[in-house]
């Protein structure tokens, strides 16, 4: 369960940048994330309301980009989409692979939100 | 362009997302963990120049880390000093038990954490005496799944797999397998007992995971192995000093 510690270093990372850009507020949080990054996608779901309670990103929306796992043959030189626990070459076979995606734990993009909600802007002008 | 590092991001990464009138879009491309791994590389050039190898020892609870250690010690005794951070949930058993081995052991509790991170270990690295050793054991929490996110600042990852587990472990656990620079398959004493472990078949777990690793068969019991592992242990310390004096630091096979 270290989804709740990956999810309080987004909430920081994402608050950080917010600051930097004097947003006010968050409203989508865009991550990249290979299936060999050790994450589960649910879990980190679950857990993100928790994480980003009382911050800018509390009422951002979570959108995952799940990358596909691919390795380089050492012996052919051959790309392969792989599975999880077989990465050896699709095309030679050999188990000397390299992996090329497919680990990423990415913070891609944040959708800041810089102008004033409408109704806040209404009262404004009232 | 990336904000960490300035390097050009392939066009798919880089695409325009719809914008609403009120928001604004940053690319960012920042991995999740960049603080930690930050913090990590700080305690890996804090290591490196005072010349200690800092190994992070990784399995289930139960796989006989702390019974590794122990069997180490003696086998290493008048040749290579080490101390160990101890990684627990709630106790600090395992600490108490080297140090009455005459092992050096910091204990770090985590409560609630199932993995150590780089702070934890940055912490624990002041209450240790570095000039008195040129090897650091951190022993991680027992957990197959969590600790392999999260670069500590060692040199090299040694993942144990016990035999009473099954053969099959590397292939259930990728993520942690992947990253290990060696498997030691421990408790080896049992295996004929248990009858249907076949280390072969662990290593080709191992393979299928395109991990080079070497991987051996040993109990810290009846010493099957340990020569080996101390070998890997030397060679790791040689090629550590090697590099150090070409100023270059080395990160393990993956984080």
């Amino acid at each position: 369960m270290h989804e709740l510690s990956l999810c309080r270093a987004l909430i920081e990372q994402v608050s950080a940048l917010a600051a930097q850009h004097q947003a006010r507020g968050v409203s989508v949080i865009r991550l990249r994330i290979g299936p060999l990054a050790g994450v589960e996608i649910g879990l980190l779901r679950s857990a993100f309301p928790h994480s980003s309670r009382g911050s800018l990103a509390a009422s951002a929306v979570l959108e995952i980009e799940q990358t596909p796992l691919q390795v380089r043959c050492e012996t052919c030189g051959g790309v392969s989409e792989v599975s999880l626990n077989q990465l050896h070459c699709r095309h030679c076979g050999d188990w000397r692979t390299q992996l090329i995606g497919g680990d990423e734990l990415l913070l891609q993009a944040v959708d800041f939100i810089t102008a004033p909600a409408p109704h806040e802007e209404a009262q404004h002008v009232s | 362009m990336c904000l960490d590092c300035g390097c050009q991001l392939a066009p798919a990464l880089t695409r325009d997302f719809p914008r609403s009138p009120s928001s604004e879009t940053n690319t960012i491309m920042r991995d999740l963990l960049a603080d930690n791994d930050a913090l990590a590389q700080r305690n890996r050039d804090y290591l490196d120049a005072r010349g200690v190898v800092a190994i992070n020892l990784m399995s289930s609870p139960g796989a006989g880390k702390t019974a590794l250690l122990e069997a180490t010690a003696a086998a290493l005794q008048g040749e290579i000093n080490f101390a160990v951070i101890e990684g627990d949930l709630a106790t600090d058993n395992d600490t108490q038990r080297l140090r009455a081995r005459g092992i050096a052991a910091q204990q770090i509790t985590t409560g609630s954490a199932c993995h150590l991170d780089a702070g934890m270990v940055s912490a624990a690295l002041d209450e240790i005496d570095l000039n008195r050793i040129e090897l650091l054991f951190i022993e991680n929490v027992g957990n197959l799944v969590c600790p392999a996110s999260f670069d500590l600042g060692q040199h090299r990852n040694v993942v144990l797999l016990s035999t009473p587990e099954g053969d099959d472990k590397p292939a259930k656990y990728p993520v942690m397998f992947r990253a290990a620079d060696i498997l030691l398959l421990s408790k080896a004493d049992l295996l004929p007992l248990l009858g249907d472990f076949d280390p072969a078949r662990a290593e080709r777990c191992l393979r299928d995971l395109a991990n080079p690793a070497p991987v051996i068969t040993l109990s810290a019991r009846s010493g099957t192995g340990l020569r080996e592992w101390c070998d890997w242990l030397r060679a790791a310390l040689g090629a550590e000093a090697l590099r150090a004096s070409g100023s270059k630091t080395n990160a393990p096979a993956s984080t």
